[in-house]
């Protein structure tokens, strides 16, 4: 606004009142601006508060499940015929299965595995995406040929599938499952992070800091990383229900966790055998699954609003 | 020039080329089409003074300006910085010229890390160069130069994105003049701004230059800013030098068509005036600078050109002391119906 006034001494004035203006308002960060622009977006909100009530309940699942619940593995050979399906009540909110465990109980111990393979997952994808998308992009030329080559080779096989391969290769399990998602996921990480880097690079601030003297790790880490990681803290937010879902999925076709660990895939395999009579079974957790995809989805789709910095309505 | 004082800067026969074609392979070729950006340009710079280049956009003005930094690599020419070849500098001559050369963007948008705080921003020079180690005398520099420019010290940590156009530029200024550097490439550095803040702007930089005694290579389009602040001025044309001298001849005797078409385009603040004179309005748009044209770079819109110009390439040649111009028609205002008065 200050800009349109003609006479200098004006603007000078206009200026100063700005300046007062700015000295009373307390300074904000952009990661500062950022969260107030998410606050303001209710679904990313409810996702962020379901996202953090699945991560407390999991990680304090041992202090008070076993108690009320039961174990989420063991059965009881005694009772077991008694307690087999029973539908939902007050003693077993989300009803028992076959081998007479609670479903709940199991539902709280598979989100377990379900984060910690989500976010263990997406970090070894995270972490070997973005060095391989700075080698590419910061070095350019041959390296940028091969890795990017490289990363469309992986992304021309169905991911399932070549999840499913590599797992027949090191057999399943936990720690297999990681690896196998964690390791094949990175090229679309390489990608992002690739381009977000290209995009800034041509910023007149890389430059001016090079006509300054700088050395290329602090262009990298002063400059361009501040500016790029924006976009890739929202594509893995989005990622770990994505990784979420491919676990799931590779429980069910019994590639993934081995039972009696429980698992929200293997639960709805198990249960896909009683759909008709004892929906529980599978419907549970699967809700389970849907909402915090759903939460992981509808956070990174806030975050990716609130990041962007061409919005500074805040 | 043997006996004349030495120049800080020395630029001869600077070359430039982008290739056309992208890829490994086809950019490798021989006869791989290339954009010719800076083509055979030469001027020096004496310490403290104003150099301007003028020119229309994508006539390699900018680019000239990137080469003498090295932030581009030139295709061929010399580029010396007190005596020392530029070209030649290993990474740490080079950082010890950026001590003494600096850049003014000409976005103030994109010139300054928004994830930084205008502290930060001045005081990166000083940190990289290692110039003052304790932070405390940094932050107290870092407050008087923020003064110095015309900037409530009490903003150091106040982000770019909460200033207006003319004050983020006001922060690459001070950016600029935080290593006392003896040569500022400034590119375009107030075309971005309202034409209020630009005349600021521009007393702002006079005024440090008054102070710190800073040569500056000053690139603009237009030839009023450049009026305003240049002792000596360049036009470019296509990647090439076409007149350049000191700017009172420059304006008061244009001896290139292509300078005396620009200088026609400048408004005059005198309605009557503006009125009366004629106006020289040139056909069509600057040529491909990939496939430029033979012999004078001007003659496909030159008002004047003749049959020879197409086929000889005329030479920058000093037609009055300290004047030189590259026509085969050079005299003072060439196009002969068109009078300029400034």
């Amino acid at each position: 606004m200050s800009d349109n006034t003609t006479q200098p001494a004006g603007e000078q004035a206009v200026e100063q009142a700005q300046a007062k203006e700015f000295s009373a308002a307390p300074s904000r960060t952009l990661w500062g601006d950022a969260f107030q622009r998410l606050r303001r977006n209710k679904l990313a909100v409810a996702g962020a508060i379901w996202i953090i009530l699945m991560v407390i309940i999991a990680i304090s699942a041992d202090l008070w499940v076993p108690q009320t619940l039961g174990n989420p593995t063991q059965t009881d050979s005694t009772t077991m015929a008694s307690m087999s399906r029973l539908p939902p009540s007050l003693e077993h909110p989300f009803g028992t299965d076959t081998l007479g465990r609670d479903v709940l109980c199991r539902v709280i111990y598979g989100a377990r595995i379900s984060l910690a393979v989500g976010v263990l997952a997406t970090a070894i994808s995270t972490l070997i995406g973005l060095v391989m998308g700075a080698l590419a992009a910061y070095n350019g030329g041959i390296w940028d040929t091969i890795i990017m080559r490289f990363a469309d080779i992986f992304l021309a096989f169905p991911y399932t599938l070549f999840v499913i391969a590599m797992l027949a290769v090191i057999g399943p399990g936990i720690q297999n499952v990681f690896i196998a998602i964690g390791v094949l996921g990175w090229p679309s990480i390489a990608r992002v992070f690739r381009s977000a880097i290209l995009s800034v690079k041509e910023n007149d601030y890389v430059d001016a800091a090079r006509a300054m003297g700088a050395s290329d790790a602090r262009i990298i880490v002063r400059h361009i990383f501040p500016n790029s990681v924006a976009s890739i803290v929202v594509y893995a937010t989005m990622n770990i229900g994505g990784a979420i879902l491919t676990e799931s999925a590779l429980s069910f076709l019994g590639m993934g966790v081995v039972p009696p660990d429980p698992s929200w895939g293997i639960m709805i395999q198990d249960g896909q055998t009683y759909l008709a009579t004892q929906p529980w079974l599978m419907i549970m957790p699967g809700i389970a699954i849907l909402t915090t995809v759903l939460a992981f989805t509808l956070l990174g789709d806030g975050l990716r609003d609130a990041l962007d910095v061409k919005m500074k309505d805040a | 020039m043997a006996d004349a004082p030495k120049p800080l800067l020395h630029v001869e026969h600077l070359c430039k080329e982008f290739p056309v074609e992208s890829g490994l392979i086809a950019s490798h070729m021989k006869n791989a089409r290339k954009v010719h950006a800076v083509n055979d340009v030469s001027f020096d710079i004496m310490p403290g003074e104003t150099f301007g280049l003028v020119g229309e956009s994508g006539c390699g003005k900018s680019t000239t300006g990137r080469c003498i930094m090295r932030l581009t690599e030139p295709t061929s020419g010399l580029v010396e910085f007190e005596g020392k070849d530029v070209g030649k500098m290993n990474k740490r001559e080079l950082k010890a010229l950026r001590r003494d050369m600096q850049f003014i963007f000409q976005d103030p948008y994109a010139s300054l890390n928004p994830r930084m705080t205008i502290g930060e921003i001045i005081s990166e020079p000083l940190i990289i160069h290692n110039v003052m180690p304790n932070a405390d005398e940094r932050i107290a520099f870092v407050r008087e130069l923020l003064d110095v420019v015309g900037l409530n010290p009490e903003h150091i940590n106040r982000y770019p994105h909460e200033f207006s156009g003319g004050q983020r530029q006001r922060v690459g200024i001070a950016r600029a003049f935080a290593l006392r550097p003896k040569l500022i490439i400034c590119d375009e550095p107030v075309s971005a701004l309202d034409v209020s803040i630009q005349a600021q702007v521009l007393n702002l930089l006079t005024d440090l230059q008054k102070e710190y005694g800073t040569a500056y290579l000053f690139i603009a389009h237009d030839l009023s800013v450049v009026q305003h602040i240049s002792d000596r001025v360049a036009v470019m044309y296509l990647g090439s030098m076409m007149e350049y001298s000191d700017w009172r001849s420059l304006y008061a005797e244009p001896c290139h068509p292509y300078t005396q078409s620009l200088l026609s385009a400048v408004p005059i603040p005198d309605p009557d005036v503006q009125h009366s004179r004629k106006r020289i309005i040139l056909k069509g748009d600057p040529p491909s600078p990939i496939e430029p044209p033979s012999g004078c770079l001007f003659h496909t819109r030159c008002p004047i050109a003749q049959a020879r110009c197409s086929s000889e390439t005329p030479q920058l040649r000093e037609i009055a002391p300290g004047h030189f111009c590259s026509c085969h028609f050079a005299e003072p205002n060439p196009i002969k119906d068109a009078s300029i008065e400034l």
